[in-house]
Protein backbone atom coordinates (compact mmCIF):
# COMPACT_ATOMS: atom_id res chain seq x y z
CA UNK A 1 0.00 0.00 0.00
CA UNK A 2 1.43 3.16 -1.00
CA UNK A 3 0.75 6.13 1.31
CA UNK A 4 0.51 9.88 0.92
CA UNK A 5 0.21 12.40 3.89
CA UNK A 6 0.03 15.69 3.69
CA UNK A 7 -1.09 19.09 5.54
CA UNK A 8 -1.00 21.33 3.28
CA UNK A 9 -2.10 20.52 -0.59
CA UNK A 10 0.96 22.91 -2.64
CA UNK A 11 1.28 21.78 -6.42
CA UNK A 12 3.74 18.70 -5.55
CA UNK A 13 1.12 17.09 -3.26
CA UNK A 14 -1.45 17.57 -5.77
CA UNK A 15 1.12 16.73 -8.53
CA UNK A 16 1.41 13.36 -6.91
CA UNK A 17 -1.91 12.12 -6.51
CA UNK A 18 -3.01 13.29 -10.06
CA UNK A 19 0.08 11.19 -11.23
CA UNK A 20 -0.76 7.97 -9.18
CA UNK A 21 -4.68 8.62 -10.39
CA UNK A 22 -4.06 8.58 -14.26
CA UNK A 23 -1.21 5.45 -13.34
CA UNK A 24 -3.79 3.21 -11.48
CA UNK A 25 -2.56 3.76 -8.29
CA UNK A 26 -4.14 2.35 -5.34
CA UNK A 27 -3.05 5.38 -2.62
CA UNK A 28 -4.34 6.36 0.58
CA UNK A 29 -3.92 10.49 0.18
CA UNK A 30 -4.60 12.09 3.29
CA UNK A 31 -4.71 15.40 5.02
CA UNK A 32 -2.82 14.40 8.64
CA UNK A 33 -2.65 17.90 9.93
CA UNK A 34 -4.47 17.06 12.41
CA UNK A 35 -3.09 13.83 13.43
CA UNK A 36 -3.60 11.91 16.46
CA UNK A 37 -1.24 8.99 16.83
CA UNK A 38 -1.97 5.89 16.84
CA UNK A 39 -5.48 6.01 16.18
CA UNK A 40 -5.32 8.07 13.02
CA UNK A 41 -2.94 5.30 11.17
CA UNK A 42 -4.56 2.81 12.77
CA UNK A 43 -5.20 0.95 9.41
CA UNK A 44 -1.48 1.52 8.23
CA UNK A 45 0.72 -1.74 8.40
CA UNK A 46 4.07 -1.54 6.46
CA UNK A 47 3.82 -0.37 3.35
CA UNK A 48 5.25 2.58 1.79
CA UNK A 49 4.53 6.34 2.74
CA UNK A 50 5.50 9.56 1.20
CA UNK A 51 5.18 11.71 4.24
CA UNK A 52 5.14 15.27 2.89
CA UNK A 53 3.81 17.37 6.07
CA UNK A 54 5.11 21.23 5.54
CA UNK A 55 6.12 21.37 8.49
CA UNK A 56 9.30 19.98 9.51
CA UNK A 57 9.17 19.44 13.03
CA UNK A 58 5.78 17.41 12.04
CA UNK A 59 7.40 16.01 9.64
CA UNK A 60 10.07 14.86 11.48
CA UNK A 61 7.71 12.98 13.97
CA UNK A 62 5.48 11.47 11.30
CA UNK A 63 7.98 9.55 9.62
CA UNK A 64 9.64 8.66 13.21
CA UNK A 65 6.49 7.56 14.25
CA UNK A 66 5.55 5.29 10.70
CA UNK A 67 8.82 4.19 10.82
CA UNK A 68 8.15 2.49 14.46
CA UNK A 69 5.32 0.59 12.77
CA UNK A 70 7.56 -1.07 9.89
CA UNK A 71 6.46 1.72 7.22
CA UNK A 72 9.19 2.83 4.90
CA UNK A 73 9.17 6.12 4.70
CA UNK A 74 10.10 8.72 1.32
CA UNK A 75 12.31 9.66 2.76
CA UNK A 76 13.65 7.81 5.94
CA UNK A 77 13.90 9.63 9.10
CA UNK A 78 17.69 10.03 9.15
CA UNK A 79 17.22 11.99 6.09
CA UNK A 80 14.79 14.13 7.15
CA UNK A 81 17.15 15.29 9.82
CA UNK A 82 20.11 15.47 8.48
CA UNK A 83 18.45 17.37 6.13
CA UNK A 84 16.06 19.41 8.07
CA UNK A 85 19.47 20.76 10.07
CA UNK A 86 21.63 22.33 8.13
CA UNK A 87 24.97 22.42 10.14
CA UNK A 88 24.21 18.34 10.28
CA UNK A 89 24.38 18.78 6.50
CA UNK A 90 27.65 20.88 6.26
CA UNK A 91 29.15 18.20 8.78
CA UNK A 92 28.35 14.87 6.75
CA UNK A 93 29.39 16.74 3.46
CA UNK A 94 32.60 18.30 5.13
CA UNK A 95 33.42 14.80 6.65
CA UNK A 96 32.82 13.00 3.00
CA UNK A 97 34.67 15.87 1.40
CA UNK A 98 32.02 17.12 -0.33
CA UNK A 99 33.23 20.71 -1.62
CA UNK A 100 30.81 23.39 0.15
CA UNK A 101 31.17 26.95 0.64
CA UNK A 102 33.15 27.66 3.44
CA UNK A 103 30.96 28.29 7.08
CA UNK A 104 31.72 28.49 10.86
CA UNK A 105 29.42 27.62 13.56
CA UNK A 106 29.53 29.94 16.31
CA UNK A 107 27.79 29.90 20.04
CA UNK A 108 27.60 33.07 21.18
CA UNK A 109 27.55 36.47 18.98
CA UNK A 110 30.66 37.74 19.86
CA UNK A 111 32.05 34.05 18.34
CA UNK A 112 29.68 34.60 15.58
CA UNK A 113 31.49 37.62 14.97
CA UNK A 114 34.94 36.15 15.34
CA UNK A 115 34.15 33.78 13.10
CA UNK A 116 32.76 35.85 10.30
CA UNK A 117 35.45 37.89 10.40
CA UNK A 118 37.59 34.30 9.62
CA UNK A 119 35.82 33.42 7.02
CA UNK A 120 36.38 37.42 5.20
CA UNK A 121 33.45 39.91 4.52
CA UNK A 122 30.86 39.59 2.88
CA UNK A 123 29.26 36.23 4.61
CA UNK A 124 25.43 34.41 5.13
CA UNK A 125 23.62 34.07 8.05
CA UNK A 126 21.20 30.92 8.12
CA UNK A 127 19.11 29.56 10.25
CA UNK A 128 20.04 25.74 11.18
CA UNK A 129 16.84 24.91 10.04
CA UNK A 130 14.84 27.16 7.89
CA UNK A 131 13.62 26.98 4.31
CA UNK A 132 12.73 29.11 1.65
CA UNK A 133 15.29 31.92 1.69
CA UNK A 134 13.67 32.61 5.12
CA UNK A 135 16.20 34.56 8.06
CA UNK A 136 18.72 34.64 5.29
CA UNK A 137 21.11 37.35 6.37
CA UNK A 138 23.83 38.58 3.94
CA UNK A 139 26.41 40.77 5.79
CA UNK A 140 28.99 42.78 4.44
CA UNK A 141 30.89 44.53 7.32
CA UNK A 142 31.84 44.02 11.04
CA UNK A 143 29.18 47.27 11.93
CA UNK A 144 25.94 44.89 10.56
CA UNK A 145 27.66 41.30 11.43
CA UNK A 146 27.59 42.48 15.41
CA UNK A 147 23.83 43.73 14.83
CA UNK A 148 22.90 40.58 13.12
CA UNK A 149 24.80 38.88 15.83
CA UNK A 150 22.44 40.57 18.64
CA UNK A 151 19.18 40.05 16.97
CA UNK A 152 19.51 36.61 16.57
CA UNK A 153 20.55 36.10 20.48
CA UNK A 154 16.64 37.55 21.27
CA UNK A 155 15.26 35.23 18.65
CA UNK A 156 14.58 32.39 20.75
CA UNK A 157 17.02 28.85 21.18
CA UNK A 158 16.40 27.99 17.69
CA UNK A 159 18.69 31.03 16.55
CA UNK A 160 21.01 30.52 19.51
CA UNK A 161 23.65 28.54 17.27
CA UNK A 162 25.05 30.77 14.27
CA UNK A 163 25.70 28.99 11.13
CA UNK A 164 27.56 31.05 9.15
CA UNK A 165 28.31 30.72 5.38
CA UNK A 166 31.00 32.45 3.04
CA UNK A 167 28.87 34.33 0.20
CA UNK A 168 29.58 32.72 -2.77
CA UNK A 169 28.97 35.43 -6.07
CA UNK A 170 27.09 33.15 -8.09
CA UNK A 171 26.45 34.92 -11.25
CA UNK A 172 22.71 35.57 -10.66
CA UNK A 173 21.71 31.74 -11.10
CA UNK A 174 22.04 28.74 -8.69
CA UNK A 175 21.36 25.20 -10.04
CA UNK A 176 18.68 23.06 -8.11
CA UNK A 177 18.55 18.95 -9.23
CA UNK A 178 15.71 16.85 -8.12
CA UNK A 179 17.41 13.62 -7.62
CA UNK A 180 14.83 10.36 -7.09
CA UNK A 181 17.05 7.33 -6.00
CA UNK A 182 20.53 8.76 -6.31
CA UNK A 183 19.49 9.97 -9.98
CA UNK A 184 19.00 13.28 -11.32
CA UNK A 185 15.86 13.31 -12.66
CA UNK A 186 15.77 17.26 -13.62
CA UNK A 187 17.80 20.06 -13.91
CA UNK A 188 17.04 23.82 -13.72
CA UNK A 189 18.95 27.12 -12.72
CA UNK A 190 16.90 29.84 -10.63
CA UNK A 191 17.43 33.17 -12.01
CA UNK A 192 16.86 36.59 -9.85
CA UNK A 193 18.76 39.94 -9.91
CA UNK A 194 18.40 39.61 -5.61
CA UNK A 195 21.43 37.27 -4.09
CA UNK A 196 18.34 34.88 -2.88
CA UNK A 197 17.28 32.54 -5.83
CA UNK A 198 14.67 30.37 -4.32
CA UNK A 199 11.81 30.32 -6.72
CA UNK A 200 9.76 30.76 -3.43
CA UNK A 201 11.21 34.55 -3.10
CA UNK A 202 10.99 35.06 -6.96
CA UNK A 203 13.80 33.22 -8.63
CA UNK A 204 12.41 32.28 -12.13
CA UNK A 205 13.12 28.78 -13.20
CA UNK A 206 15.09 27.58 -16.46
CA UNK A 207 16.45 24.36 -17.58
CA UNK A 208 20.37 24.35 -17.10
CA UNK A 209 22.25 21.91 -18.96
CA UNK A 210 24.20 18.61 -17.21
CA UNK A 211 27.67 17.89 -17.66
CA UNK A 212 30.34 15.06 -16.00
CA UNK A 213 31.56 17.34 -12.98
CA UNK A 214 28.18 17.81 -12.05
CA UNK A 215 26.97 15.03 -12.42
CA UNK A 216 29.61 13.25 -10.28
CA UNK A 217 29.11 15.80 -7.38
CA UNK A 218 24.96 15.44 -7.43
CA UNK A 219 25.52 11.65 -7.45
CA UNK A 220 28.50 11.92 -4.49
CA UNK A 221 26.13 14.49 -2.69
CA UNK A 222 22.87 11.81 -2.54
CA UNK A 223 25.17 8.82 -1.39
CA UNK A 224 26.44 11.07 1.64
CA UNK A 225 22.68 12.26 2.42
CA UNK A 226 21.27 9.03 1.78
CA UNK A 227 17.11 8.90 1.07
CA UNK A 228 15.18 8.65 -1.84
CA UNK A 229 13.91 12.01 -2.75
CA UNK A 230 16.59 15.11 -2.29
CA UNK A 231 16.63 18.11 -3.96
CA UNK A 232 20.21 19.47 -4.10
CA UNK A 233 21.03 23.12 -4.47
CA UNK A 234 24.63 24.41 -6.24
CA UNK A 235 26.71 27.55 -6.62
CA UNK A 236 28.66 27.76 -10.42
CA UNK A 237 32.18 29.36 -8.63
CA UNK A 238 35.41 29.72 -10.97
CA UNK A 239 36.95 26.76 -9.07
CA UNK A 240 34.07 24.78 -9.70
CA UNK A 241 30.27 23.33 -8.66
CA UNK A 242 29.98 23.50 -5.04
CA UNK A 243 26.88 22.35 -2.57
CA UNK A 244 24.80 25.18 -1.16
CA UNK A 245 22.17 23.00 0.62
CA UNK A 246 20.41 19.67 0.55
CA UNK A 247 16.12 19.59 0.78
CA UNK A 248 14.73 16.32 2.11
CA UNK A 249 11.43 17.19 1.26
CA UNK A 250 11.23 18.38 -2.42
CA UNK A 251 9.19 21.29 -3.92
CA UNK A 252 9.19 20.39 -7.61
CA UNK A 253 7.16 22.95 -8.89
CA UNK A 254 9.51 25.12 -10.55
CA UNK A 255 11.55 22.51 -11.80
CA UNK A 256 8.66 21.14 -13.54
CA UNK A 257 7.98 24.47 -15.28
CA UNK A 258 11.55 24.48 -16.57
CA UNK A 259 12.07 21.23 -17.97
CA UNK A 260 8.59 19.73 -18.76
CA UNK A 261 9.33 16.36 -16.84
CA UNK A 262 6.47 14.90 -15.11
CA UNK A 263 8.55 14.74 -11.38
CA UNK A 264 5.17 13.39 -9.66
CA UNK A 265 4.99 10.53 -11.83
CA UNK A 266 8.54 9.56 -11.89
CA UNK A 267 8.01 9.85 -7.72
CA UNK A 268 5.33 7.79 -7.93
CA UNK A 269 6.98 4.96 -10.12
CA UNK A 270 9.71 4.87 -7.93
CA UNK A 271 7.40 4.58 -4.91
CA UNK A 272 5.99 1.69 -6.54
CA UNK A 273 8.99 0.02 -7.20
CA UNK A 274 9.73 0.40 -3.57
CA UNK A 275 6.27 -1.05 -2.45
CA UNK A 276 7.07 -4.29 -4.68
CA UNK A 277 9.70 -4.41 -3.34
CA UNK A 278 9.01 -4.59 -0.19
CA UNK A 279 6.47 -7.30 -0.33
CA UNK B 1 -14.41 29.00 -12.31
CA UNK B 2 -14.17 32.24 -10.16
CA UNK B 3 -14.94 32.94 -7.09
CA UNK B 4 -14.85 36.06 -4.59
CA UNK B 5 -11.28 36.75 -3.13
CA UNK B 6 -12.60 36.66 0.77
CA UNK B 7 -10.16 39.87 0.98
CA UNK B 8 -10.38 41.51 -1.64
CA UNK B 9 -13.27 40.69 -3.67
CA UNK B 10 -11.39 40.40 -6.37
CA UNK B 11 -12.59 37.43 -8.95
CA UNK B 12 -10.20 34.40 -8.30
CA UNK B 13 -9.89 31.60 -10.65
CA UNK B 14 -10.36 28.22 -9.67
CA UNK B 15 -9.34 25.06 -11.24
CA UNK B 16 -12.56 22.64 -11.85
CA UNK B 17 -9.87 19.81 -10.53
CA UNK B 18 -9.47 21.55 -7.46
CA UNK B 19 -9.21 19.94 -4.12
CA UNK B 20 -9.86 21.20 -0.58
CA UNK B 21 -7.24 22.30 1.38
CA UNK B 22 -5.62 23.52 -1.87
CA UNK B 23 -3.43 26.66 -2.06
CA UNK B 24 -4.50 29.60 -4.70
CA UNK B 25 -2.85 32.84 -4.29
CA UNK B 26 -5.16 36.09 -5.54
CA UNK B 27 -3.80 38.16 -8.02
CA UNK B 28 -4.74 41.25 -7.09
CA UNK B 29 -4.17 41.58 -3.42
CA UNK B 30 -1.49 38.87 -3.22
CA UNK B 31 -3.30 36.98 -0.42
CA UNK B 32 -2.65 32.95 -0.26
CA UNK B 33 -6.36 31.40 0.18
CA UNK B 34 -7.06 27.75 0.25
CA UNK B 35 -9.92 26.03 -0.58
CA UNK B 36 -12.32 24.77 2.34
CA UNK B 37 -14.60 23.15 -0.05
CA UNK B 38 -15.54 22.29 -3.44
CA UNK B 39 -19.17 22.15 -3.04
CA UNK B 40 -19.55 24.91 -3.81
CA UNK B 41 -16.22 26.33 -3.91
CA UNK B 42 -15.35 28.45 -0.87
CA UNK B 43 -12.12 29.87 0.08
CA UNK B 44 -10.73 31.48 3.21
CA UNK B 45 -7.49 32.89 3.88
CA UNK B 46 -4.20 30.61 4.38
CA UNK B 47 -2.73 30.45 7.77
CA UNK B 48 0.57 32.36 8.33
CA UNK B 49 3.67 30.46 7.16
CA UNK B 50 5.40 29.13 10.34
CA UNK B 51 8.92 29.35 10.83
CA UNK B 52 9.45 25.61 10.35
CA UNK B 53 7.50 25.28 7.33
CA UNK B 54 9.47 24.21 3.54
CA UNK B 55 10.87 21.90 2.05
Amino acid sequence: MLHIFYSRLRIEEKTLFKAAESMGVNVDFRDVGDFVWPSDFSAVNGGVALCRLISQTQNIALTQLLESKGVRVINPSETVLLCGDKIATAAALDVAGVPQPDWRIAASPDSAVKAAESLGYPVVFKPAAGSWGRLLAKVDSRESCEAIAEHKAQMGPAHSIYYIQKYVEKSGFDIRAVMIGGKTVTLMKRCSEHWITNTARGGSPEPYPMDDELQNLLEWTASVIGGDFLAVDVFKTPEGYVINEVNGQPEFHGSMAATGIDVGRLMIEYAVKLCDSIK
Amino acid sequence: MSVKCCVCEADVNVAEDAMVGELITCTDCGTELEVISTSPVTLQEAPEVQEDWGE
